[in-house]
C-alpha cells in the first residue's frame, strides 16, 4: 500500500492490540484482518458462486463460517457473506475483490466497521452463556451467527471447539471488551 | 447460647461449628443449617413481629413459603430486608436482625395495635383515611407506613454484581425431590440435555425431611446417590440454590441462581445471583407441595408450625422445636410427624380431626406454652412448646399456572392440581401433581421424563426405580375451628383473620379477586402460599359455593421474591448501556472536551479553552472562529448506509420523498424521508459514488431506524428490486471541515485538487490524503459555510484530526462540538431533531416542494391528506426578540398581543433556541400558524412554565447568509 503519514489506532485506542488471560481463557484484540461484505445481485447468484470458487473465496451455508488462505468467509444473510483476508496483503480489500466479481455482486469495505476479539480456551460456553443467547454446547465448530451482547449487536464466529471470534461495532470496542472480561471473571 | 434443642440425627455437619448473631446475640449452628433451624436449635422461636398488629411470630414452615420469619440479613450496604430465615443458609459470621419492632423484638411498643384490633379490621385504612383527601400522601400514608410494614432498606448502593444468562436444554426439571430425581435419572441416562433446578441448597426435596426408606437406604441417602450419579453425566446440569421463578412463552423459564448468598461476601469478580433465561424443549414441574394450616383461635404463636415443618426440623436438621409437642391433623401425613417425633424422644399428643378432636386455643405471650383441646365435648389444656398443624397439602401449582391457566380441584386430596396443558410442554409430577407417596412421586417423575423423551424422539430407557413407601393419604376436610371468640389467623404475613374473610363476605366482596384486595389475603412476599386455599375455602363455606366454583386468584411470577438488583443485572451505573466512542474521542478527551450522550454515542459538546468560565464562551468562540476561518467537527456518528444494486436509484426514489434518479455520479443531494403517514422522520445527504453505488447519511439519532426501515422496504415492499444494503457508519471516520478557509486547510491534507472546479458544491469523490491513504470527500454544508466532509478508514480518524489541527494552526482553525453545530444550523434555518418531532410534515418545515408528486414514494400519498396540506397550518419561521437583550425560551408559545394564554389562542411554539454570537442575540426556530404570511409580524412568546414573556418578531428562518453565497464560495 501507499506510504502515508497517518498512524493507525487499534479499536481499543492503543498502538498495539490488547490481550489478557482470565482463568482458562485468553481474550485478544485482532487488527490484522481486512473485511468486506459480499452480496450477490439478484439473478447473479450462480455466477457469484462460480467466481468465488475460481478466486478461492468460500461461500459457507447459512449460519456457518469457512476458513481459508488468503480468504475465509462467514455467512451474514441470504446470499450475503463477510469475506476475511489478511490486512497486510488486502488492506484495500474492496479494490481487490471488485475485479473478481464485476457487477455480479455488491462489495463493501467493512474492515474498520468492526472490532474483532478472539476468545480461546476450554469450556467457552461457561463464559458465553452469561453473554448471549447462543447455545455453544450444541453449536457446530464452524458456527457463525448474529447475536446481542449487553445491547450490542455482534457476530459470533466459532473457529474451533476452543476458539471463537466476536465481531462488534468498532465504536463500542471498549464496552464489548469490558463485557467479555467481566463475563470471564464471573464464569471462571 | 447452647443449642439446647439440638437432637440427634439430621443432615448437618456437626464436625464444624458456625457462629452467628440474631438481634446482636451470639449463637452457634452447623453447616447445613438454615438461620431458622439454627435459631430453633438454640431455643429461639420468636423471630419477628407481624405486619399489621405486631404480633409475636416464629416460623411456621421450613421452606420458601414462610410468611412469618422475615429478617434483615447482613449489615451495611449488603443488608437485605424481608429475608426468609427458613431458607437463609447459615454461614460463619452471619448477622441477622428482626424487623418491624421497636424498641426490641420481645417488647414492641407498636403491639398496642394488637389491642386495638377490633378497630383495625379489613378495609379500615381505606374507609377511615379518606378525608381530607389531601392528607393522604403527606400525613396518613407516612404514619401508616411507619407503623406497619416489613424491613428497612439500607439506602446504600448494592456492592454486589448480578449476572444474566441463557441456558438451553431438552428437559428442564423443576424440583429435585423424588419425582425430579427420578425424572432426571431417566432423561439423563437416555442422553437428553437436562437441567435439574432446585431452590434448596441440598437436593432431595422431602426425602431429606422424611425417615422412609428408599431402595433399602434412607431417603436422604438415596438422594445423595442419585445426585452423585447425575453429577457424573456431562449432559445433566445440576442447579441447586436455583428457583424457577416464571414460566414464560415458548418453553422459556426464568430462574434465579443464588451463587453467593451462602457466603459472607461473594468471591472477587463473582456475581451474587444470576438471572437465567432457560430455553427448554420440555419441562417437568416437580416442585412438591405446601402444607396448609387449620385456622383456630390464637393459632399464630411462635412454636405453632405446619406439622411437616416440625418433622423436617427434627429429621433434617436435628432440632426439636419443643420437648413436648402436640399434633393437630386432619390427615395421615400429620400422624407421620407424631411418629417421627416420638421416635426422637419427644413427648407427643395427637389431636385428630377425624376422631372429633380439635385445638380451640393456645397460650403463651412470646411463645407457645399450651394448647386447649376440645375432645368429646370436653376442654382440656395440654402444656407444650410446639404444635404441628396439618390441614392437608396443596400441590405447588404456581409455575404451571403462569399462563393464566386455572388449576383443577382434585376431591381425593381436597386440593388443586395443575391444569393439563396450561403450559405447552410442561407436565407435573409427584406431589406437584397431587401424587403424595414416595413411590408415586418416583413413578410419575419417571413417567413424565419418558413421555418427554418420546416426544423429543429420544430412546426411552427401561424403568429402574427403587422400592419406596406407597402409603395412602386419607384426609377429611377441615379448614377452621368454629366458635372461637378470638382471632383465628388465615394469612399470617398480612394478618388476615377468619373474621376479616367473614367481613369481606358481609361487604359482598365474595369474588376471590375482591377478597384478596379487600383483605390483602395472599399478598406480599409469600404471595399467600400457606393462606390462599384456606382463605378461599372459608369464603366458599360462607357463600355456599363449592371450592372449585369459588376458584383461585391468578398466579403470577415470580414464584418467590426476586431482588431488584437481580432483575437489573449488569445494567446499572456506567454499565447501564454501552458507550460508543467517536474516532476523535481520545484526542477530544485530551483537550478537556465536555461530552454529551447522543443515543449511545458520546460526542464532544464543546471544547473549553483555559480562561473560559461558561459554556457560552466556548460555544461562541467555536462558532465565530468557524465562520471567520475554519472549524472541524467529528460527524462520524451520522448513520452511513452503503446502497448498491441495479435498482439502487429506483429504491432511493421510493424511500426519499424527493427525486434521486436524476442524481449524477460524483454528486450529493439532500433528501427527506417520510413515514408511511406522510410525516417527515429523517433527513440527510446521499452521495452517488458509482453507477449502482450510493452512500446515504442519516441523522445520528435515527441511524438504526432508517437502516431497519430500508431493510423492511427492500425485503418486504420491493423484493423484486436488486438492492443490497450494509451499514458503514463505523467503517469511516468522518469530519466536517467548514469555514472560509476550509479548502485551504484541506488542500494541505488532500493529495488531489479540490478547487471549486475540481470539486464543486455538492460534489463528492474518492481521494487519497496525507500521501496515499484512501479517503472520500463530500462538499456539503450544514453550517452554511464553505464546507466539506472528509472520511478515512476509522483506524486513522485519530491521526487525521491531529493532522488537521496541526495543519490548521496557520488559519487559527478550531474544533467545534455539537453545541456550536446547533447554533450554526439554527442560524441557517436547517431543521433537526426538535423540528423533526414526529408530527410535522415537509410543508410545515417549508420543504413542501421537496415532496415529489411525479413519482411514488413512501408517505407521499398520505402527505397530501386533508389537514396535512392546510394552508392555515404551521410553517417554520425564524424568531428574534424585539429587544435583542431579551432571552427566548424553547417551548414558549406564540400569542397575539392581548390574547389570553389559553389553547384556543395558541398560534404555535418555539422549537429551537440558541444564542447567535453572529447576530448578538437570542434567536429561534418555531412552528407558527400561517407562519409564511406573518413575516415581520410582532407576537408574544409566552412560557407559562418558565414564567417568561418576550415580544418577538417573525423573520425568515435563514438568519445568516440567506442567499447561500458562502457555501458556494
Amino acid at each position: 500500500m501507499a506510504e502515508h503519514r497517518l498512524k493507525p489506532l487499534t479499536p481499543l485506542g492503543h498502538d498495539r492490540p490488547e490481550t489478557v488471560s482470565i482463568g482458562p481463557v485468553t481474550l485478544t484484540e485482532v487488527v490484522d484482518q481486512a473485511l468486506a461484505s459480499l452480496a450477490a445481485r439478484q439473478g447473479r447468484e450462480e455466477e457469484v458462486a462460480q467466481k468465488a470458487k475460481a478466486a478461492g473465496i468460500p461461500l459457507p451455508a447459512a449460519a456457518r463460517a469457512e476458513p481459508g488462505t488468503p480468504y475465509g468467509a462467514f455467512w451474514l444473510s441470504e446470499q450475503s457473506w463477510m469475506v476475511e483476508a489478511p490486512y497486510a496483503s488486502h488492506e484495500d480489500i474492496r479494490a481487490i475483490l471488485l475485479p473478481l466479481f464485476g457487477d455480479a455482486a455488491s462489495i463493501t469495505e467493512q474492515t474498520d466497521a468492526w472490532v474483532r476479539f478472539d476468545v480461546s480456551g476450554s469450556d467457552l460456553s461457561a463464559m458465553f452463556e452469561r453473554l448471549c443467547n447462543v447455545d455453544l454446547r450444541a453449536a457446530p465448530d464452524n458456527l457463525a451467527t448474529r447475536t446481542v451482547i449487553e445491547h450490542m449487536g455482534c457476530y459470533l464466529v466459532r473457529r474451533a471447539r476452543d476458539r471463537l471470534s466476536v465481531f462488534g461495532a468498532r465504536s463500542s470496542a471498549a464496552a464489548l471488551w469490558h463485557a467479555l472480561e467481566t463475563a470471564a471473571h464471573s464464569a471462571y | 447460647m447452647t443449642q439446647s434443642n439440638r437432637i440427634a440425627g439430621g443432615q448437618i455437619d456437626r464436625t464444624r461449628t458456625l457462629s452467628f448473631t440474631f438481634d446482636g446475640v451470639a449463637y452457634r449452628g452447623h453447616p447445613g443449617d438454615t438461620l431458622a433451624s439454627a435459631l430453633l436449635a438454640n431455643g429461639v422461636r420468636l423471630m419477628g413481629r407481624s405486619f399489621k398488629y405486631h404480633r409475636p411470630r416464629g416460623p411456621i414452615s421450613a421452606g420458601s413459603e414462610e410468611p412469618n420469619a422475615l429478617v434483615e440479613l447482613r449489615e451495611g450496604a449488603r443488608r437485605e430486608p424481608n429475608t426468609r430465615a427458613t431458607v437463609a443458609e447459615l454461614f460463619d459470621g452471619l448477622s441477622a436482625d428482626s424487623q418491624n419492632r421497636w424498641p426490641s423484638l420481645s417488647f414492641d411498643a407498636m403491639s398496642i395495635k394488637d389491642r386495638l384490633s377490633s378497630f383495625l379490621t379489613a378495609g379500615f385504612y381505606d374507609t377511615t383515611f379518606r378525608w381530607p383527601a389531601s392528607f393522604w400522601e403527606k400525613v396518613y400514608e407516612p404514619i401508616i407506613r411507619k407503623a406497619a410494614g416489613l424491613g428497612a432498606m439500607s439506602r446504600l448502593e448494592d456492592p454486589d454484581q448480578y449476572d444474566k444468562g441463557f441456558l438451553h436444554c431438552d428437559l428442564l426439571i423443576i424440583g429435585a425431590g423424588p419425582a425430579g430425581l427420578a425424572a432426571a435419572l431417566s432423561a439423563g441416562r437416555a442422553g437428553a440435555q437436562v437441567i435439574l433446578a432446585d431452590e434448596d441448597f441440598r437436593m432431595g426435596g422431602r426425602l431429606n425431611a422424611e425417615t422412609h426408606e428408599v431402595g433399602g437406604m434412607t431417603g436422604a441417602g438415596w438422594a445423595v446417590q442419585a445426585v452423585s450419579e447425575l453429577s457424573h453425566m456431562p449432559n445433566v446440569r445440576l442447579m441447586p440454590r436455583t428457583t424457577i421463578i416464571a414460566a414464560v412463552d415458548h418453553g422459556i423459564y426464568g430462574a434465579v441462581e443464588r451463587v453467593s448468598d451462602h457466603l459472607a461476601v461473594p468471591a472477587p469478580g463473582k456475581p451474587r445471583q444470576i438471572l437465567w433465561r432457560i430455553y427448554s424443549r420440555r419441562a417437568i414441574l416437580a416442585g412438591g407441595a405446601t402444607e396448609r394450616p387449620i385456622a383456630f383461635e390464637n393459632n399464630d404463636r411462635p412454636g405453632i408450625m405446619l406439622a411437616g415443618a416440625l418433622r423436617a426440623y427434627a429429621n433434617r436438621w436435628g432440632v426439636a422445636v419443643g420437648r413436648r409437642a402436640a399434633i393437630f391433623t386432619n390427615n395421615d401425613d400429620g400422624l407421620r410427624t407424631a411418629a417421627d417425633l416420638k421416635a426422637k424422644g419427644v413427648e407427643v399428643r395427637v389431636i385428630d380431626v377425624r376422631k372429633g378432636e380439635e385445638v380451640v386455643d393456645s397460650s403463651g405471650r412470646l411463645g407457645l406454652k399450651s394448647v386447649t383441646i376440645r375432645s368429646g365435648g370436653r376442654l382440656e389444656t395440654f402444656p407444650c412448646e410446639a404444635l404441628g398443624v396439618s390441614g392437608g397439602w396443596n400441590p405447588n401449582v404456581n409455575v404451571a399456572s403462569h399462563h393464566r391457566g386455572r388449576p383443577v380441584w382434585e376431591p381425593a386430596i381436597e386440593a388443586f392440581v395443575p391444569g393439563q396443558g396450561d403450559i405447552p410442554g410442561l407436565a407435573a409430577a409427584g406431589a406437584a401433581a397431587g401424587r403424595f407417596s414416595t413411590r408415586a412421586a418416583l413413578e410419575t417423575g419417571a413417567a413424565a421424563a419418558e413421555e418427554a423423551l418420546s416426544d423429543l424422539g429420544l430412546a426411552v430407557p427401561a424403568r429402574d426405580l427403587p422400592q419406596a413407601e406407597d402409603g395412602a393419604y386419607a384426609i377429611e376436610p377441615k379448614w377452621y375451628v368454629a366458635g372461637g371468640k378470638g382471632r383465628a389467623w388465615i394469612d399470617q404475613q398480612n394478618d388476615v383473620t377468619l373474621k376479616d374473610v367473614k367481613l369481606a363476605h358481609q361487604e359482598n366482596y365474595t369474588s376471590v379477586e375482591h377478597l384478596k384486595r379487600y383483605t390483602t389475603l395472599g399478598m406480599a412476599t409469600d404471595q399467600g402460599k400457606t393462606a390462599n386455599v384456606l382463605g378461599l375455602a372459608v369464603m366458599a363455606g360462607l357463600t355456599g359455593k363449592s371450592i372449585p366454583e369459588t376458584g383461585t386468584t391468578i398466579y403470577r411470577p415470580p414464584y418467590t421474591p426476586v431482588a431488584m438488583g437481580t432483575l437489573a443485572g449488569r445494567s446499572r451505573g456506567q454499565e447501564f448501556k454501552p458507550k460508543r466512542l467517536t474516532p476523535s474521542h481520545h484526542w477530544a478527551s485530551e483537550q478537556g472536551a465536555v461530552f454529551v450522550e447522543v443515543g449511545m454515542w458520546l460526542r464532544a459538546q464543546w471544547l473549553p479553552r483555559p480562561g473560559e468560565t461558561t459554556w457560552r464562551e466556548s460555544v461562541d468562540r467555536e462558532v465565530l472562529q468557524t465562520r471567520r476561518s475554519v472549524g472541524i467537527c467529528d460527524v462520524t456518528t451520522l448513520g452511513k448506509i452503503d446502497i448498491q444494486g441495479r435498482d439502487a436509484a429506483a429504491f432511493l426514489d421510493k424511500v426519499y420523498a424527493n427525486n434521486f434518479a436524476s442524481l449524477a455520479v460524483g454528486k450529493c443531494r439532500y433528501g427527506l424521508m417520510l413515514r408511511e403517514d406522510g410525516i417527515v422522520y429523517d433527513d440527510g445527504t446521499t452521495a452517488r459514488l458509482g453507477e449502482h453505488e450510493y452512500v446515504m447519511t442519516t441523522t445520528t439519532a435515527n441511524a438504526v431506524l432508517v437502516f431497519r426501515n430500508l431493510e423492511y422496504a427492500r425485503q418486504c415492499l420491493y423484493p423484486d428490486m436488486d438492492v443490497q444494503l450494509i451499514s458503514t457508519t463505523e467503517a469511516w471516520a468522518q469530519f466536517s471541515v467548514a469555514g472560509p478557509n476550509a479548502r485551504r486547510l484541506l488542500q494541505k491534507i488532500v493529495d488531489q485538487d479540490i478547487s471549486d472546479a475540481a470539486l464543486p458544491y455538492m460534489g463528492c469523490k474518492e481521494i487519497t490524503v496525507c500521501g496515499g491513504l484512501r479517503a472520500r470527500i463530500f462538499r456539503i454544508s450544514f453550517s452554511g459555510e464553505l464546507a466539506y466532509e472528509i472520511a478515512v478508514p476509522t483506524r486513522y480518524g485519530d491521526a487525521l484530526i491531529r493532522e488537521m489541527v496541526a495543519q490548521g494552526a496557520e488559519f487559527d482553525a478550531v474544533v467545534y462540538g455539537t453545541e456550536a453545530l446547533g447554533v450554526m444550523r439554527v442560524e441557517k434555518g436547517h431543521v433537526a431533531g426538535n423540528e423533526l418531532n414526529g408530527q410535522s410534515s415537509a410543508l410545515n418545515m417549508g420543504l413542501g416542494k421537496m415532496v415529489s408528486r411525479k413519482k411514488d414514494s413512501i408517505g407521499m400519498v398520505l402527505s397530501q391528506r386533508e389537514g396535512m396540506t392546510d394552508p392555515d397550518g404551521y410553517r417554520l419561521v425564524g424568531v428574534k426578540p424585539v429587544n435583542s437583550a431579551e432571552k427566548l425560551t424553547a417551548g414558549s408559545h406564540f400569542l397575539d398581543k392581548g390574547a389570553a394564554p389559553v389553547m384556543a389562542n395558541d398560534l404555535g411554539w418555539l422549537t429551537s433556541v440558541v444564542y447567535s454570537p453572529h447576530l448578538g442575540s437570542s434567536i429561534a426556530l418555531g412552528y407558527l400558524k400561517k407562519g409564511d404570511e406573518r413575516r415581520g409580524a410582532r407576537l408574544r412568546s409566552v412560557n407559562l412554565l418558565a414564567k417568561t414573556e418576550v415580544e418577538v418578531e417573525i423573520v425568515s428562518p435563514h438568519f445568516f447568509d440567506p442567499e447561500g453565497e458562502r457555501l458556494r464560495g
